[in-house]
Formats: C-alpha cells, structure tokens, sequence
C-alpha cells in the first residue's frame, strides 16, 4: 500500500525526524488558511497523487501569498495529474500539502527497501539527491552507500556515522543524521514498510538535515497489525477494478489489450498473458481466480473482466489441481448462462477431471470454444478477438 | 534417490485440525506420504484422521520421530509456527501459507539458518517426490516418477511442467515449488545444488518469474556448477512495471526484475529456454537431446 507524502512526513515527524511544517488543505479555502499558519514569506503547495515525478508536470510550486495558494489549489483540486509514472489518466489530486520553504544548500538521498538477495533491510544514501536513484545506481554506482540491517537487531548508530561520514556531513550534522536514520528504522520495523524513500534529504543553508519530500509503501500482507495506517488507504488512487477486484480477493491487473484472462495461479495467469502476446494477441488484464474457483469467484471475475468496454474476447485457462475441471466448468456455464455474455469466450481446461468438465461445456448449448491446451486456448482467442 | 523427501519421510501437520490442515493431509495419506501425527495447540492427546494431535511441535516430534512438518497455520502466526518447527529439531519445514509480511519472514529465515533447518516456501505448493511422498497441496495423480528434477516460483505452472514432462515420458525424480514470496527459505540455487547432487535427476527445469533477482544469481549458478541439462522458462514478458502480479514477490521495481532480463541471464549461461508455456516439456527436450 501506498502512502501520501503528507502521510509519510506525519510518520517521519511522529519518529522523531525533521520535516518541513506543513498543512494538508483539501479546498482551495483550506490552501489559503494554511498559508496564515505557516511562518516562511513563500510556501511550497505540493499536489497530493500515488506518483512520482510530480514537479515536472506542474504538480509543485513556490507561491508568494495564501491568495496564489487559494488560486492554484482551485486550479488543480479535482483535476488528475499526469506525471511520466501515472497512465495517460493521471492519478486524481484530492489533497494539497501547504509547507514551508527553507534555503537549500545541498540534497541528499536516503532510502530503505526490503533486499531479496541479502535477506536484510538495506539502507541507500547518496550525495546525489533530488534525482531518481535508479539512474545513480546504473550510471555511478559507486555514489551510492549501503547499510545492511538485521531486522532482529535494528538500525546501529555505527551505521548512521559510516553513511553520515560517507556522504561528506559535518560533526553536527552527524549527530542529526543518526538520530534521524534510527528513527527511520525504528519506522521500517514498526509499520512493516517495503520501501521508504526520502529524495531529497537536504542540507539547508543553515547546516541542517530536513525531508524534504517522503515516499512510503507499507507490506500490504501485514496491514492487519497496522491499523494507524489501514485509516490512510487512499482508495481514490487506485484503479477502479483493481479496487473492485480485492473486495473479492481476486487478484487482478488492469491491462491494456483486448483480451480479458481469468486463470487459476498467478504464474500461471502471467504465462496465459505471454501465450497471448506470442500469438499475436493483447492481455486486457491479469487476472488469478486462486485456488477456489467457485461458481460466485467465476462470476465475480467474468463481471470484473467484462466491465472493461476494450476487452472482444475472453480466454479461461484453469489447471484444475485439488479443484476439479468439472467443479470449475458448471460454475463457467452457470456464470456465462446468467449473464448472457455476448464476447466470445475460449476454456481451456487441463488436469483432474478435465475432459468430463469440457464434455459439460460441450453439451451446455453455450457458445463456449474449448481447448486443450494453452497454446491452442491462446490461438483461438487472438484469432476471436480479431487481433 | 530423490531430494530432500522420500517414503521414510516423517511428516507432521502444524495446524493439522483446520480445514486446510484436515484436507491435505487426507490427500498426502491417501498418497501414501508417511503422515506421523500433527499440532494444534490445546488439543494434545486427541486423534485426528486417525493419527495423534499434540500441543506443540517439540512433542510431536519427540513421540513420532518426525523430520519433517508442512504448516497450513493463518499467515500472522507462521513466524511462531516456523521457528518453533526449527527449533523442535525438525529437518524440514514446508510452509503452504500465502500473505506472510516480508518483516516476518526476513525475522523466521534467520532462525531456520541458525538451527541448519531446510525452509521450504512459504506461498508455494510444497515438494513432492512421486509414488513416495507429497508434503503440499499439488495433485498427486498427475505426477509420475522419472527423471526430471523440477523448480518453481509458481503453482500452477509447476503442474504444467509435470504435466508435460509426464506425457513426454520422462516423470520427475523431485518437484520444489519454491513459492512466489520475496524471502524464500529455499532458492532456486538451493534446489539446483541438491539436484545436481542426486543421481535419479537427470534433466533439471526451472521456472521462474518477474521481479528481484534470484533466476539471474541461478544463471550465474548454473554456468560454474550444474552439468546436467537444464531448461527454464521466465513468466512475466508482459507484466508492466510496479505492479505486483498476484504473488508478493512478483513485481518489476525500478525497471529491475524483467523476465527479458533474466531470460538473457539464463540464455548466457547455456540453459535451454523457451517463451512458450505449452513447450516446457519440449524446452527439457531440447536441452537432453532425448
């Protein structure tokens, strides 16, 4: 799960880390109130989206007065902004982060992610602030520092003076910094992140560290224990069926092709996606119906696939494992049957009980192509789709 | 031969009560897997499915001699499920369970590595080794003992793979589905390491997929220590960046992660792939020249 920066800096204040003083407006009169509580002669107003790359696309900027702030929050509350990381849509701006400015001297980079080759939390600084990391990391690699934390043991102030002394800081400068990356993985370890990222991290033209900017994602597999954060799910940055997909624990992508997939088995719904695209075809969607493909969890997911207007066919693949074939095609045929679905619909059905359960689809009067196996299921549907 | 389970295999059920529980080890007995008792704590001293219940692992495995246990225990309670497995001197620890956080994880690997214990998943369909022993949820009556070694990120594509090495007529000597999380217990270098070990295995089949980077450390992996054969196909080409794919580890973070990415790790290496799902079994063909 994502968080707004907003969420992030009230997470990274609440550890004891130094933000810029901010208010979150949500009308351009909220905007314009903010300016007064704040004490810098010129505020930054920072659109509130689930993306990156909002300064270029006119997401951030420096106003003189709360009149300016009322102006611009008008002009872009309400509207989606549309950064090189959204779709062609944008990501809707519901919320406006009024903060004070500071002189920067320098920005630095930190973040911390989860890395899968060590199995340890690894912490990234970088002199190089205020650009994206990845480009650092593939053109000059060696600016970038590492820390690697024992979950079990937690963020030692050694590794703070290693990074600090490493990104050139100051004797004071070092004692914030510490004081700031223990806060910060007090923070990872509390609120079960995935990656956190402060770019940039500056050095203002007084010598002091501030986050300047936050970005967090939360391990959505342990928001049960997080229920401060479950309060700041932001459901308006989500894709509408996605959205629609998880109240029915479905698994599911939004694509761009006209192909609409339901497949039992993440690896599996990826591998349908692919067999489409070697044929020729283009995926609508990812879509894992999961282990217990019932009659409601079959129709739940034909209505989802089908309330995509782009998607002119459908491809069922299911390797019934526990599940039996025969189980899965009556909830297929009841499904389909009820909702008089007017695409055409390829299933592919493979392992226990597979040709009792095609024999059903057979017999259903249904305009349902059947296949035996994926590459086949695949063909046809490119082929019906016309692709 | 086979790796890591066979029919002297003793396997004990954590959280062998519940419905999961119950289910599959009703299938692994009917398999034939040597099913030695469970635990559920507070039911000690019960029966169930016709075996004993006990209140805690150490007990378990204490009375039966168990070496092995397979957890289908809820997802915030796999951490204490898989560290009390670990330290009650278990051998081997299969974890069925999807939605574990990462945190837990990165914590109970720890633990496992401390105690020398082999982790299998979570998030996976388990291990089976044909006409011996099936520790998970995967359909015993589709695999058939042979001489493929298989390894995967993914469930149902794992069944696809036995599916087409047995009507090839080749079988598998061992299947690992390593599962889709981000820390796995047991790696594809784990698990490439063990096969090229075992005698029985002749051809090795990898399936991977989108995000971190474990195919391209087995590539590496691979080139300077497998010998036999090995084929591998890469799910996820038209996955798009930063988005997670159902499983929890699957995802292109940062333009890193790509299956074209990994399928050019492997390809470099000298491993026979394939594109096409529907000719995994060909792709093992190929790379043995059977």
């Amino acid at each position: 799960m994502n968080l707004h920066e907003y969420q992030a800096k009230q997470l990274f204040r609440a550890y004891g880390m130094p933000v810029p003083n901010g208010v979150v407006a949500a009308s351009p009169e909220e905007a314009e109130t903010a300016v007064g509580q704040l004490s810098t002669p010129k505020v930054v107003v920072k659109a509130q989206v689930h993306a990156g790359g909002r300064g270029k696309a006119g997401g951030v900027k420096l106003v003189d007065s709360a009149a300016e702030a009322k102006e611009w929050a008008a002009e872009k509350l309400g509207t989606n902004l549309v950064t090189y990381q959204t779709d062609a849509n944008g990501q809707p701006v519901n919320q406006i982060l009024v903060e004070e400015t500071c002189n920067i001297a320098s920005e630095l980079y930190l973040g911390a992610v989860v890395d899968r080759a060590t199995q340890r939390i690894v912490f990234m600084a970088s002199t190089e602030g205020g650009v994206e990391i990845e480009k650092v990391a593939e053109e000059t690699p060696e600016k970038i520092l590492k820390a690697t934390v024992d979950p079990l043991v937690g963020v030692m102030p050694y590794q703070a003076r290693e990074l600090g002394f490493g990104l050139g800081l100051n004797p004071d400068q070092i004692k914030q910094f510490t004081k700031l990356l223990m806060g910060l993985g007090k923070l990872f370890i509390d609120k079960d992140l995935a990656l956190v990222e402060i770019n940039p991290l500056v050095i203002t033209a007084e010598g002091n560290l501030l986050c300047l900017d936050g970005k967090i994602n939360v391990d959505s597999n342990a928001m049960y224990r997080l229920a401060d954060l479950q309060s700041m799910r932001d459901v308006s940055q989500e894709d509408a069926r996605e959205l629609e997909a998880s109240k029915w624990d479905l698994n599911y992508v939004s694509l761009d092709g006209n192909i609409g997939c339901m497949v039992n088995g993440a690896g599996l719904a990826m591998a349908t996606m692919d067999t489409i695209a070697l044929y020729g075809g283009f995926p609508a969607n990812f879509l894992d119906v999961g282990g217990g493909a019932t009659k409601e969890r079959v129709s739940a997911a034909l209505e989802l696939i089908l309330s995509d207007s782009k998607v002119k066919a459908i491809l069922i693949n299911i390797f019934g494992g526990i599940v039996r074939c025969d189980m899965i095609a009556e909830g297929i045929i009841a499904a389909v049957g009820e909702k008089g679905i007017s695409v055409p619909v390829v299933v592919r059905l493979e392992g226990t009980n597979a040709e009792e359960g095609l024999k059903l689809l057979d017999n259903s009067g249904l305009n349902l192509i059947g296949a035996s196996n994926l590459a086949e299921a695949a063909q046809k549907a490119v082929e019906v789709s016309g692709a | 031969m086979s790796v890591l389970v066979n029919k002297d295999t003793k396997v004990i059920c954590q959280g062998f009560t519940g419905k999961q529980g119950t289910f599959h080890s009703e299938q692994a007995i009917a398999y034939g897997t040597q099913m030695v008792g469970g635990v559920t704590p507070g039911k000690g001293g019960s029966e169930h499915l016709g075996l004993p219940v006990f209140n805690t692992v150490r007990d378990a495995v204490e009375t039966t001699g168990a070496n092995a246990t397979v957890i289908y225990v809820p997802a915030p309670f796999c951490k204490d499920s898989i560290i009390e497995a670990a330290e009650a001197g278990v051998e081997l620890i299969v974890c069925i369970t999807e939605g574990i956080p990462t945190l837990d994880m990165l914590e109970a690997k720890i633990v496992v590595d401390q105690n020398d214990v082999r982790l299998i998943g979570p998030n996976c369909p388990g291990i089976i080794t044909p006409d011996e022993c099936k520790i998970g949820i995967m359909p015993g009556h589709i695999h058939m003992r042979g001489k493929v070694g298989i390894v995967s990120r993914s469930g149902t594509l794992t069944y696809e793979c036995v599916k087409q090495t047995a009507d090839l007529g080749y079988g598998q000597s061992t299947c690992i589905g390593i599962g889709g999380d981000p820390i796995p217990g047991t790696s594809f270098i784990d698990a490439l390491q063990l096969f090229q070990e075992d005698p029985e295995t002749e051809a090795i089949l990898m399936v991977g997929e989108i995000g971190g980077s474990a195919e391209e450390e087995a590539a590496e992996y691979i080139q300077s220590n497998v010998t036999k054969p090995v084929a591998a196909y890469i799910a996820g080409v038209t996955a798009p960046t930063g988005k997670r794919m159902g499983h929890a580890g699957a995802i292109i973070s940062g333009g890193k992660g790509t299956a074209d990415e990994k399928f050019a790790a492997l390809e470099k290496a000298g491993v026979t792939t394939t594109r096409n799902p529907s000719e995994l079994g060909l792709a093992v063909k190929t790379a043995t020249g059977w």
